[in-house]
């Protein structure tokens, strides 16, 4: 709990190391005799694909699981984690990938759940406000602390999932994509947040998806692939390239714009669009937009959160309702018709959110990827078990699903190959517009790049393709034409030759620097 | 035959590997080897169990407690909970008992004496309306459906001593000269042996599972149950199954009041007092899950000859009614808690990503108090 005196038994710079980690599910290795150190009061970014193996260690070094085998060393003493909370009180907190907050409670109830401040009667509700104001102040957030979590953005519960760890004055901070939701700002102010931690000796192992972003912040690299370390090096050592190179062992980029086919006529129309916000306070988070987009055209929709990207595909798919204006496929008014109809007609969204919105946990791959598609194989009354594996087998191929096969649960897959399974249950069923919401969030690179890859193919045969991103590299890469949003309204429209400074002005965003 | 034992086989990979694992087995085949060692507990307890008749007698309790089930796996497939099947199951009886006894016109000066089968549709109607009652509440109104089915249940229950003041129609023979015969069939009929009843189980039981397993409804209703944000992205029509589920529900109920008042040969509108707890439970020990998605006919069908062959069977050793209750409970707070062992085991095994399952803002019932026997009639 409390903070580093610095006076243990030095072990080089290595507060914390894991020696020789072996971690195995079943027959499969997870880690492969993983030794890795973290920097006393520096920055060490784990870098990796999904599947690597990079959250395993981490909850490894935070307690969360135990190791197959191997040694954890903590200032130079071999130790072992009964539970996460026995880490916590040895100074070691994590920030995890998925958000694990309470949404029926206020920010100042998360930050202290589990840990709450007494006195001798009960808890001391005015010392807990103060010290979450405080924290909230300190991550520039304008949030009261009295605000239910459910109230709050996305990007906004992240930095309260933050708070809360750095509430705990802890000496080692692992940080699992903490900056998935956030904003520009809110990235640069964690940033702030980071360097002054590290200056007071707090060492940090950062994880994240976004590699220019960890470059610019972490003091040290260490790659895991495939459950074993591939490179360390000093950050001021390396660059972009050889991160991605000793990532997936190649070289690759995310793809470019497929040429040789020409548009066709207009797909999809967006016409004067108004969505109003869910809570009910009345104003618009989409505000009378419209947006034409060809057959064979990839449109990318880039802007920052609360842009309303997530309001605008919705409402076209018919996920939340239009306020005003309509929707238009292949000249037909779709406005009015219901989720499954749009499907039917051509008009299909895969969502941001996966977990929640893409994929039916207790079911299989197999039939998560069907479950758009049901009248394909079915036969009158019945549903044809052998039309449906052949439609599996022919998605999984097509979609390149790495899986032992359509009976494989879906919890098995890693995150990539999860969204490939939500893109390939949409293209599935042989849409004409297909609209992608963050279709690379918390995927890593390459199957980033096999997903655009199978949007550009896709496009070149004739389907619109509209997605929405956050990370500029994303739009310069498959998109033909980048439309920027902000503030509910397109700021700016750019063809596949625009500048990175240029896309980020238009979206409001501080050019970082 | 289901979903769920062929992701158990996938999702344990590792399983082949490391040979007989009797835990596993033990676990995942838990309702049949609990039924397996009740039949072998009380066949020596007792000389009277283990034979054809008593077996058939048994059967045909379970008939009822079985039917009930299966509507109410529909529901809890779906994420819901359905407790007003007890009362539909009594106002049913109480209305076929009703018509049975004639209906007089007066303004016609006439008495209308429909024949059974008339009788039969028009209670099995007065289910659906009730299940449809139950199912517009919850998807159209979003009111939970423990609190909806809650207050059905009181209302259907009022209604059925409304209509009697209390009393019990005992009078369901019909008379030959009327054409109204024919309603004990369903309760003392046998077929080939077997007593209607259990006739009617293994019938509704089949289409049951065929709906579940064939049919684009069971696809819908195990993908809405798992995760329905993601089910209603993919086209799947939401709101329409979960109406269904309760409208199929209230159906079950009303055939299983006509089948338990057939055997009664009296309608009362207490009948079917807690029965809902009953039927919650079999579909519990039947291994499928309170937060949907999960589970199949064939467990909720060893689940209710578990609990109705445990019960008989205490019957016919002596032991107290009290006892049997206590029984009973045990059985069902073992069955969740080994429920949440296999789920355990089940999300532990691969190296996901951290998917939690989709299971907030559900009405989690747990059958606590599955007291019965006492207030029925």
């Amino acid at each position: 709990m409390k903070p580093a005196a610095d006076t243990g038994p030095a072990n080089g710079d290595a507060v914390l190391s894991a020696r020789n980690i072996v971690m195995s599910y079943g027959g499969v290795h997870a880690l492969k005799g993983v030794n890795f150190d973290i920097h006393r009061g520096k920055v060490t970014t784990l870098f990796g694909e999904n599947g690597a193996g990079k959250s395993t260690l981490m909850k490894i070094l935070s307690g969360v699981v135990t190791p197959t085998s191997g040694d954890i060393v903590l200032d130079g003493n071999l130790v072992s984690f009964s539970s996460s909370s026995d880490a916590r009180d040895r100074g070691i907190s994590i920030i995890h990938q998925e958000l694990s907050l309470a949404p029926n409670l206020s920010v100042r109830d998360n930050i202290f759940m589990g840990r709450e401040l007494r006195t001798r009667t009960g808890l001391d509700f005015a010392e807990e406000s103060r010290q979450a104001r405080a924290l909230m102040a300190d991550l520039e957030e304008d949030i009261d602390p009295m605000t239910l979590v459910e109230d709050l953005r996305l990007g906004q519960q992240q930095i309260v999932e933050i708070a809360r760890a750095l509430s705990v004055d802890s000496r080692i901070l692992i940080m699992d994509e903490p900056t998935s939701a956030l904003s520009a700002t809110e990235v640069e102010v964690l940033f702030k947040v980071i360097r002054d931690l590290t200056s007071r000796g707090v060492s940090i192992v950062y994880i994240s998806h976004h590699l220019e972003e960890a470059l610019q912040i972490t003091d040290y690299a260490v790659v895991l692939r495939d459950g074993a370390i591939t490179a360390t090096a000093e950050a001021r050592d390396i660059d972009l390239e050889w991160i991605v190179r000793n990532m997936v062992g190649e070289n690759f980029d995310l793809g470019s714009p497929p040429t040789g086919h020409a548009f066709g006529e207009v797909a999809l129309s967006i016409e004067d669009v108004s969505v109003v916000d869910a809570s009910g306070s009345g104003y618009s988070v989409v505000d009378h937009l419209s947006l034409d987009v060809r057959a064979g055209e990839i449109v990318c929709i880039y802007g920052l959160m609360g842009a309303g990207r997530t309001e605008l595909l919705e409402a076209v798919a018919g996920r939340v309702p239009m306020a005003g204006g309509r929707a238009l496929l292949e000249g037909e008014d779709v406005s009015g018709l219901s989720i499954a109809q749009r499907i039917s007609r051509g008009l299909v969204l895969v969502p941001e959110d996966r977990q929640r919105d893409g994929l039916v946990q207790t079911m299989t791959v197999g039939r998560n990827l069907s479950l758009a598609s049901i009248e394909a194989f079915a036969k009158g009354l019945f549903l044809s078990r052998s039309r449906e594996r052949e439609l599996v087998e022919d998605s999984i191929r097509k979609v390149t699903v790495k899986t032992a096969g359509g009976n494989a649960m879906i919890g098995s897959l890693s995150g990539g190959n999860q969204q490939k399974v939500v893109i390939g249950k949409m293209l599935t069923t042989n849409p004409k517009v297909i609209l992608l919401d963050e279709p690379s969030r918390g995927i890593d690179v390459g199957a980033k790049a096999e997903v655009f890859r199978l949007l550009s193919e896709r496009a070149a045969q004739g389907l619109a393709v509209v997605f929405s991103t956050s990370e500029v590299n994303e739009c310069l890469s498959i998109a033909h034409r980048i439309v920027v949003m902000r503030r509910g309204r397109i700021s700016a429209e750019f063809g596949a030759n625009a500048t990175k400074e240029q896309i980020m002005a238009a979206s409001g965003e501080a050019v970082v620097a | 035959m289901t979903d769920v034992s062929q992701a158990r086989k996938q999702s344990s990979p590792s399983a082949g590997g490391e040979g007989f694992d009797l835990a596993k087995l033990l676990l995942e085949g838990r309702a049949f080897f609990a039924l397996i060692v009740i039949i072998v507990v009380f066949s020596i307890l007792s000389p009277y169990y283990l034979s054809v008749a008593n077996f058939l007698t048994m059967a045909s309790h379970v008939a009822i407690f079985g039917i009930l089930a299966i509507g109410m796996l529909l529901v809890i497939l779906n994420g819901g909970i359905d407790l007003s099947v007890g009362s539909t199951l009594g106002l049913a009886g109480v209305v076929a008992g009703f018509l049975m006894q004639g209906v007089t016109l007066t303004w016609l000066g006439v008495v209308l004496y429909p024949p059974v089968w008339v009788v039969a549709v028009l209670a099995c109607m007065l289910g659906a309306v009730v299940g449809l009652i139950n199912g517009v509440l919850i998807a159209r109104f979003k009111v939970p459906a423990f609190v909806a089915t809650l207050g059905v249940m009181y209302m259907a229950r009022g209604l059925a001593l409304l209509m009697t003041s209390g009393l019990t129609y005992n009078n369901l023979g019909g008379k030959p000269e009327l054409g109204n015969t024919g309603f004990d069939a369903l309760g003392f009929n046998r077929l080939f042996g077997v007593p209607t009843g259990v006739v009617v189980l293994v019938v509704i039981a089949l289409i049951g599972s065929i709906v579940l397993n064939r049919t684009a409804f069971g696809r819908w209703l195990y993908a809405s149950g798992g995760n329905e944000r993601a089910a209603e992205l993919s086209g799947v029509p939401v709101k329409t199954v979960q109406i269904s589920v309760y409208v199929l529900s209230g159906i079950c109920a009303a055939i299983a009041g006509l089948i338990l008042s057939s055997q009664l040969t009296s309608a009362g509108p207490t009948a079917g007092t807690t029965y809902e707890l009953t039927a919650i439970a079999a579909v519990v020990i039947g291994g499928a899950a309170l937060t949907g998605g999960r589970g199949n006919i064939r467990g909720t069908l060893l689940g209710a000859f578990v609990i109705g062959f445990l019960s008989d069977g205490l019957v016919i050793i002596g032991i107290s009614s009290y006892w049997q209750t206590v029984f009973t409970g045990a059985v069902i707070v073992l069955a969740v808690l080994l429920n949440a062992v296999q789920y355990r085991r089940r999300s532990k095994l691969p190296a996901s990503t951290g998917g939690q399952p989709t299971s907030q803002k559900r009405g989690k019932a747990e059958p606590a108090n599955p007291a019965q026997g006492k207030t029925a009639s």
